[in-house]
């Protein structure tokens, strides 16, 4: 019966996506422990990966699913270099933030 | 059955992201992230992209949420992190300005093309009889399609793998006395 | 042979290069013959062409020769070219023939001189300089040349400059000379916007309004004034005189001073189209400063300095006939006074010469028995410029005299008048030197000579170009005389160039007032310095030039000193006040823009976030995404 109500379209799908989006991007935005900033950025990548399996469904077109394939693939090289260079950065000042990392400051 | 399922998940992924989000353990944030990871899944199911989910499940919240707690354990950066101070006075706001923009903007995209017409994709016939085979049809369609349109793609990525492992190896290595270091961080911590 | 014209130029070029590479080399006197050798063979090219453009018809005289395009920006196209017609033959054949004359008198002048091929130098340069202003097809290669004659003019009075005097009498040239520079540009400027193209065959053929062609002429006439030598900038040409005496006969009377001359009939036909009132202008002026400069000769002492202001004072005839608009009149004057004024400079240099570097008139006397033929030739110039017939002088002062009297009769009379005092001053000159007591023994022991105190006739390199004048000055009067249209050789030259005109007056009785006064002067002066009957008058404010020089002096050091300093005061601090406040201004956007980079992750992904936001809000306003 409620199943009968509505049946989810692509439209809910991509709308999921678009607010974990942007839960990811507040995430970055107001972290400051480098690890969860990490995090928040897999959530930013995994709302994309929902939106091209969506569209992928939608169009009836594979390559949407093979995109996110690659985008899985990147991600994962991206966090293991992402996470070598926080354990370096974390081996010498055990409890840095990222606001601490400001040598870049002009 | 599929709204239900849609709604448990998408519950599942909403939850988790928040939870990301306002931790303030780092442990709790990565298990928060597991959920997020999981629900995401799901989805996939729910959209017939079998192997992707899979592949989710194993690499994404298999891999490298372990190796986010690996690295938490390993540097001992488990002490809570203090979410009420913030140095930045403009940075909140700002932050919910953002945020809820971008929602707005995109879902009204979104709402606005309900109405796009498909475009015609047209996809080699192996492809497509590979889709429409009932049981293992996903991955085969999927395969063939990486591996005949997008092999250059799957083969640059294998490079890329390398390289990365490479590349940390050498970033995150304890430096022999006397060695270059490549991350030098001088200023101490207040 | 009439393409050749390029070789007129090109030949004391290559003079001054060689000069320039190998003069020190070359040596005294080896450098002097060479540079004359350069200024003679363009002087057998110029007959050359000569002869044969006189073997056209006078249609087809005019060849212009274009040796490259100089300018091609936007509308603005000059060629460098050299444009060979009558008028710049004319000029040409007289400024490489009393040239070449006076390189040969100056390898006998300049001999044991310590920059004896520096010399020879600039006076290759000028003689290229000269020449390309005379054969300039275009205004822009005149003023080239205009401002090359004007810096081997500044060179070569300087040329001893270890004497404050000379320095500075070349700084002196320089400068004034740059005022009527001013002139000779906006003269260009004016061309170019009226007519498009700054050539001469484009800019005496265009239909020009009254007010384009008045101001074309009276802003060349300015510059005239600076390189001629006319009120209000003669002041330099008197100090000029401390150059060695060549470079007085060859550029400050035979060739330099009378390039505004050649300017001014050059554009004779927007002379003829402008108001009335511009002729007037430069005819006044003429005769005003013939007039004025006439009556300070009369007083000066130094030999050189009666010459100079004798050459101003001619320069003014010349002035009044093209203000009167007898143009070949101008130029048959131009010609003769050439010949005599060198000769006279050249004389008065060999004068100086034998007398050891003497100057002072005062201190010289009864030097024709001891230097014969300086003491004729000099005389032959005398008589020349005096205007006795049937020297050269006489022919082309009358013709002048004749179309002032056409123009108002007080202009002839200030012209008659000047011609007495010229014949006055002349005459005393020539008393001072040649005749009476010698009175250089007296001055000898202050001297401190060395060893030959005697004066003696100078060597045949100096004496052998003042013969040759002399002959000039004698016969040059046969190339116009007035007697009839086929004696008017000149006139009927110059005809298809120069705008010509017919006198109504009648001839012979003008002429006959003319030498009268002429030989009234020369009475006066021999009754006042040779018989000694009447006294002297030689009054200092005349020794003074009128105090014009120390007017200009006290003007410059008063108010114009003040306001250059205002000037200076200005420049400093609102232009280099706006551009390094520019500076600073910069610097403080910067220091502020700076603050951007906080090195922070979490501001830059707020900025980035906030950039993605507005970048999609543009989307949907502007491309309607929605």
């Amino acid at each position: 019966m409620i199943a009968a109500i509505a049946t989810p379209t692509t439209t809910w799908y991509l709308l999921l996506g678009a607010v974990l989006f942007s839960i990811g991007v507040i995430g970055v935005m107001v972290r400051r422990n480098p690890l969860i900033l990490f995090m928040c950025v897999e959530l930013m990548l995994n709302a994309v990966n929902l939106t091209f399996v969506a569209l992928a469904r939608r169009f009836g077109d594979i390559g949407g699913q093979s995109t996110v394939f690659f985008v899985m693939v990147v991600a994962a090289a991206e966090v293991v270099v992402g996470l070598g260079i926080v354990v370096a950065i974390l081996r010498r000042k055990p409890h840095a933030t990222t606001d601490d990392m400001a040598e870049l400051k002009g | 059955m599929e709204l239900f399922v849609f709604i448990v998940a998408a519950a599942m992924v909403l939850v988790g992201a928040v939870g990301v989000v306002v931790r303030k353990h780092p442990v709790h944030a990565a298990l928060s992230l597991v959920m997020t990871l999981f629900g995401i899944a799901v989805l996939f199911v729910a959209q017939e992209a079998h192997f992707l989910a899979a592949v989710q499940v194993i690499v994404y919240a298999g891999a490298i949420v372990v190796l986010f707690l690996f690295v938490i354990m390993l540097l001992g950066v488990d002490n809570a992190e203090d979410l009420h101070i913030e140095p930045f006075r403009v940075q909140r706001p700002v932050a919910a300005a953002v945020g809820s923009g971008l929602v707005t903007i995109i879902g009204l995209a979104i709402i606005a093309s309900r109405k796009a017409t498909v475009p015609v994709v047209t996809q080699s016939q192996a492809v497509q009889d590979a889709a429409l085979d009932p049981h293992d049809g996903n991955i085969r369609a999927l395969a063939r399609d990486v591996f005949s349109d997008h092999v250059l793609a799957f083969e640059l990525t294998s490079v890329l793998l390398v390289i990365a492992v490479v590349a940390t190896v050498m970033l995150a290595r304890k430096p022999k006395p006397g060695e270059l270091v490549i991350i030098e961080t001088p200023v101490s911590v207040k | 042979m009439l393409d050749l014209v390029w070789l007129i130029p090109a030949l004391p070029l290559a003079g001054f290069i060689c000069i320039l590479l190998f003069g020190r080399k070359l040596g005294d006197p080896k450098a002097g013959y060479f540079a004359t050798a350069m200024v003679g063979a363009s002087f057998l090219v110029t007959v050359g062409v000569f002869a044969d453009m006189m073997s056209k018809t006078a249609e087809e005289r005019s060849h212009l020769r274009t040796l490259f395009q100089w300018i091609p920006v936007g509308s603005l196209k000059v060629d460098l070219a050299l444009l060979a017609d009558p008028l710049s033959i004319t000029m040409c054949l007289f400024v490489t023939g009393i040239g070449t004359l006076i390189h040969l008198y100056a390898v006998g002048y300049m001999h044991g001189d310590s920059k004896f091929s520096k010399f020879f130098l600039y006076l290759n340069l000028f003689a290229f300089s000269m020449l390309m202003l005379v054969l300039g097809s275009n205004m822009l290669v005149t003023f080239l040349g205009w401002e090359g004659v004007g810096t081997c003019s500044y060179l070569l009075i300087a040329f001893w400059h270890q004497k404050d005097s000379a320095a500075t009498a070349g700084k002196k040239a320089f400068i004034t000379n740059r005022v009527g520079d001013w002139g000779f540009m906006m003269a260009m400027f004016f061309a170019f916007w009226a007519v498009g193209s700054l050539d001469y065959s484009v800019i005496n053929h265009s239909l020009l309004s009254t007010s384009t062609a008045t101001a074309i002429a009276l802003f060349c006439f300015i510059g005239a004034c600076g390189k001629s030598a006319q009120l209000p900038l003669y002041l330099w040409l008197p100090d000029a005189m401390e150059g060695p005496t060549p470079v007085s006969a060859l550029i400050h009377a035979a060739t330099m001073v009378t390039a505004g001359v050649y300017l001014m009939c050059r554009i004779s036909p927007v002379l003829e189209i402008a108001s009335n009132y511009a002729g007037w202008i430069i005819a006044i002026i003429g005769a005003a400063t013939a007039f004025y400069a006439a009556t300070i000769a009369v007083a000066q002492n130094d030999i050189k300095k009666v010459l100079a202001y004798s050459t101003v004072s001619q320069l003014g005839y010349m002035f009044l006939a093209v203000g009167s608009g007898a143009y070949t009149a101008a130029l048959f004057h131009m010609i003769t006074h050439a010949f005599f004024k060198a000769l006279l400079f050249l004389g008065a240099g060999s004068v100086i010469h034998g007398m050891h570097h003497e100057q002072d008139m005062r201190r010289m006397g009864a030097l024709r028995k001891l230097m014969p033929i300086t003491a004729i030739t000099f005389i032959i110039g005398w008589l020349a410029i005096a205007g006795v017939p049937p020297f050269a002088g006489f022919w082309s002062k009358d013709e002048i005299l004749l179309f002032a009297y056409d123009k108002s009769p007080i202009l002839w009379f200030v012209g008659l008048v000047t011609a007495l005092l010229t014949a006055y001053y002349m005459t005393r000159q020539v008393i001072m030197v040649f005749y009476g007591k010698a009175r250089w023994n007296d001055a000898h022991e202050e001297h401190g000579a060395h060893g030959d105190t005697e004066p003696h006739e100078s060597p045949w390199m100096m004496v052998t170009p003042l013969m040759v004048l002399a002959v000039l000055s004698i016969v040059g009067g046969a190339i116009n005389l007035p007697f009839s249209h086929t004696t008017e050789r000149l006139v009927t030259w110059l005809e298809p160039v120069v705008v010509v005109r017919e006198s109504t007056t009648a001839k012979l009785p003008l002429a006959i007032i003319a030498i009268v006064v002429g030989l009234v002067g020369i009475g006066l002066a021999i009754i006042v310095y040779a018989k000694h009957r009447v006294k002297a008058i030689e009054p200092q404010i005349l020794a003074d030039a009128w105090g014009y020089d120390r007017a200009v002096s006290n003007f410059m050091g008063g108010p114009g000193r003040q306001a250059f300093d205002g000037l200076a005061w200005a420049d400093g601090h609102v232009v280099d006040g706006a551009v390094n406040g520019t500076g600073a201004l910069v610097r403080s956007i910067a220091g502020k823009v700076r603050k951007l980079q906080t090195g922070n992750v979490r501001t830059y992904a707020a900025a980035i976030g906030a950039g993605v936001v507005l970048l999609l809000m543009w989307f949907v306003v502007v491309r309607g995404i929605l």
